[in-house]
């Protein structure tokens, strides 16, 4: 217990030698993290396939330095996007927005899960008034295990 | 000489593949065993001709020799010998030669093991495979040569894309392709079945382990190619919806609702039509897949039509082998028997259920990747489909998918008693939504999300360990060891596999909810702390690689005082196309990784410097490896040994004569 102290102690002594903690990148931490919240949904322009928070790309840089400007002017997140969508188009914008070209897209999955159910019901449905029920019995599973070993003779 | 050589070889594959394609199949209808028997010599025969173009265009590269387009492009002088190699699939051209190769690889490996096969199976088989040879032969003949000369010769390559100069290039896409190509294998033997009217639960027993192996194949293929995307892209993401992943995760899907309807054909007899048709669409995804990560499309669709030619065969290859397909589906599959009846509630039901919402899944994957595709195309307008969307669709999908999977090995076959198995499961219940509810809290940030992950993943745990204690009471044994030694390897597979996914969800949910990220400028012995890491920087030093320059950062890193480890990332220019690549470090850990990246040299000595601490991060991958694990464990079970060896054990002859529909 005492050598911890004296660590703690000799710690808290030699923090000068250290130089100090690094300072963050941004002025100001909090409307960074606003940027990176709306970056993550937004698309690299120049790039393949990046989003602007991860891209290194001088004009993602650029851009990132715009919507700092706006979130210092106190802009909502909806309004720098709605900015951002009418000089750029729906291009930027990682989550499509809902409109006329885009309803398929995002009603899609669940219309196919809908048809999926429907038709694994209607299909169960037809089958258990077709299916004569025949179990498949011991014997038959030894004449497909006997099969499955016999080899390659037959044709 | 050489190129020539390789050149010459798979035109002579072609031949080969032309003749495997048509008088085996046509053999196998008429009862010919003559023309049967060629399948086997001309599928060998067509793997050592691949084997040779292969190896010439190796020799390509190994050489330097850039009289060779597709080396002049994809290689420089400087690159290390391995990377050269790896260039091989680098790009377009050599991609479709590893393709062929790989089926190549999977016919030989079908003719190995496919003794105990009916010859007309085994000469169906191989002559799809054959005629699926064709398509890609052709293709690389007519527009997509590797060989093609380049003269003059260039002076000097244009180098592999710095990105690819990683280990990762070497194995993940050999591993990938073994994997898409792999169900080639069950689609030969989908298509066999179809052609020969005789969709049993044998052909079932025959398909399941060349599925799971490919299966196996893409797992891997996967978790390695997010790996790679993790240490190499420097941002420290692992899975992007990118749309080069969703190629590769469509068929994994697919391959996955497969792995179980098969399961269910085997055991029960049933799903034989729906069976069927995942195996085509597996496969035919693998293809979609091939090609649209090759053929430009994706960066736009106007890249497309810079080469009309690769185009318009790719399309009309894909519209034969999937239209083909489906349309013999058509007439065939009607004429199936349905297999034993069973209720809505039993395992059976369950399985269909779980394949409906795979399949959903992967039917929203493709939505999602192809749409901005088609708008763009129509003139609709330019939009972008990225994690947001992918995320928000594929959740709601998948959770129920995995609620199912817990309970789905308990139920019976044929019919079982909800409230029964709501008894037997009440307990992993009950302890799944306690700890998930509680576990965030006392770890100190509670979201929805994190609790369903953890909820998934506990869930899977607990349902497969009452799983296993039920089992363990239906096996025969005195002690628990013996018990245990008998529970077939192929559950124990099962129960691996579910396992893995459920390591997986810890891995995403833990890293979602709980990683911490820091942007610091930081000057020369500066720290920061992240979690309770101290990272003190060393400064940085230039440094020269064979084909690179790079300034290498030194940071040590320090938890209560104690020194941890030294990391060392670098940010590398490449000098044959003055690229910039930062290469991060990375000290991976059980229940956390450490991750610096270099940003951008700023005034006297001081960089800008991305830290991640990211707990659990190696759990998405360990639980990919984990599932495939489950499959080799599965194959290894003795009803495929059995079904291996190759003897000839005395058949009565009314077993023999029964050759009828079983099931």
């Amino acid at each position: 217990m005492n050598m911890n102290w004296i660590l703690l102690v000799a710690l808290f002594l030699s923090g000068p030698v250290w130089a100090g903690e690094a300072k963050p990148l941004a002025d100001d931490p909090a409307s960074e993290a606003r940027l990176k919240h709306l970056a993550v949904e937004l698309r690299c322009l120049v790039c393949q396939n990046q989003t602007l928070a991860d891209s290194n790309a001088p004009l993602a840089e650029d851009l990132r330095r715009e919507v700092r400007e706006m979130i210092a002017k106190n802009m909502s997140d909806q309004e720098i996007i709605e900015f951002l969508t009418a000089r750029y188009g729906d291009f930027v914008l990682y989550r499509p927005p809902l409109k006329a070209t885009t309803t398929l897209l995002w009603v899609g999955p669940f219309v196919l899960v809908g048809i999926g159910a429907t038709a694994l019901v209607i299909t169960l449905r037809r089958r258990a008034g077709k299916v004569v029920d025949v179990p498949v019995t011991e014997d038959e599973h030894r004449r497909v295990e006997q099969l499955l070993s016999e080899g390659g003779k037959r044709s | 000489m050489i190129p020539e050589i390789g050149h010459f070889a798979l035109i002579l594959a072609l031949c080969v593949a032309v003749v495997q394609g048509i008088l085996p199949i046509y053999g196998a209808a008429v009862g010919n065993s003559a023309l049967m028997a060629v399948a086997k010599p001309a599928a060998r025969g067509q793997f050592f001709l691949v084997l040779t173009a292969f190896g010439c265009l190796a020799y390509a590269f190994a050489e330097k020799d850039f009289s060779v387009l597709y080396v002049a492009a994809t290689s420089n002088s400087q690159l290390p010998l391995h990377y050269r190699l790896a260039a091989i699939w680098g790009a377009h051209e050599g991609s479709l030669l590893l393709w062929t190769f790989i089926l190549t690889i999977w016919m030989f490996a079908v003719t190995l093991f496919s003794a105990h096969l009916p010859e007309s199976t085994r000469s169906r088989i191989l002559g799809v495979m054959g005629l699926v040879s064709i398509g890609f032969l052709l293709f690389m003949l007519t527009v997509s040569n590797p060989f093609e000369r380049l003269i003059p010769a260039a002076a000097e390559g244009r180098d592999l894309n710095p990105l690819l100069q990683d280990p990762g290039m070497v194995i993940h896409p050999p591993m990938l392709y073994m994997g898409y190509v792999g169900f080639s294998v069950a689609f030969a033997f989908a298509i066999a079945a179809l052609l020969g009217g005789n969709l049993d639960a044998a052909w079932a027993r025959w398909s399941r382990p060349w599925t799971t192996v490919a299966w196996c194949f893409l797992t891997v293929g996967i978790a390695m190619g997010s790996g790679w995307a993790y240490y190499e892209l420097g941002w420290g993401g692992w899975w992007f919806w990118d749309p080069v992943e969703n190629a590769s995760f469509m068929p994994w899907l697919a391959g996955t609702a497969l792995v179980h309807s098969l399961a269910v054909t085997d055991k029960r007899g049933g799903f034989k039509v729906w069976t069927v048709l995942l195996a085509i669409m597996a496969f035919s995804l693998s293809l979609l897949g091939t090609f649209l990560v090759r053929s430009g499309v994706l960066t736009s669709v106007h890249a497309f039509a810079t080469d009309p030619k690769r185009g318009m065969f790719i399309l009309a290859f894909l519209a034969v082998v999937i239209g083909g397909s489906l349309a013999l589906y058509a007439w065939r599959a009607p004429r199936v028997g349905l297999g034993g009846s069973f209720a809505t509630v039993s395992r059976e039901g369950m399985l269909l259920a779980n394949n409906v919402l795979l399949v959903a899944a992967m039917g929203s994957v493709l939505l999602g990747t192809l749409y901005p595709l088609f708008l763009d195309a129509l003139d609709l307008g330019k939009i972008s489909v990225g994690p947001p969307y992918f995320d928000s669709v594929f959740v709601p999908l998948m959770a129920p998918a995995i609620f199912l999977m817990g309970i789905g090995p308990l139920a019976q076959w044929k019919k079982a008693s909800l409230p029964d198995l709501a008894n037997r499961l009440k307990w992993a219940f009950g302890v799944s939504v306690v700890t998930a509810i509680v576990l965030p809290i006392v770890m100190g940030n509670w979201t929805p999300l994190l609790s369903l992950g953890l909820l998934l993943a506990i869930w899977i745990v607990t349902s497969a360990a009452v799983t296993l204690r039920e089992r363990l009471t239906h096996v025969a044994g005195n002690s628990l060891g013996e018990r245990l030694a008998s529970v077939p390897r192929s559950y124990w597979g099962m129960l691996v596999a579910h396992c893995g996914i459920a390591v997986f969800i810890v891995g995403v949910t833990m890293v979602k909810g709980f990683e911490t990220e820091k942007d610091v400028r930081m000057n020369v012995g500066e720290t920061a702390t992240i979690g309770d890491y101290v990272f003190r920087f060393d400064g940085a030093q230039d440094v020269v690689g064979p084909n690179y320059t790079a300034a290498r950062g030194t940071f040590a890193v320090s938890r209560d005082g104690r020194e941890a480890t030294v990391l060392y990332p670098e940010k590398r220019r490449y000098t044959a196309q003055n690229q910039i690549m930062t290469e991060a470090a990375i000290d991976p850990g059980l229940l956390r990784d450490l991750y610096v990246s270099l940003g951008e040299p700023l005034d006297d000595g001081a960089w800008s410097v991305r830290l991640y601490h990211k707990p659990f991060v190696d759990w998405i991958w360990g639980g990919c490896f984990i599932m495939a694990l489950g499959g080799v464990l599965a194959i290894s079970d003795r009803r495929y040994r059995i079904a291996w060896r190759r003897q000839e054990p005395a058949v009565p002859a009314s077993a023999r004569a029964a050759k009828r529909k079983v099931a």
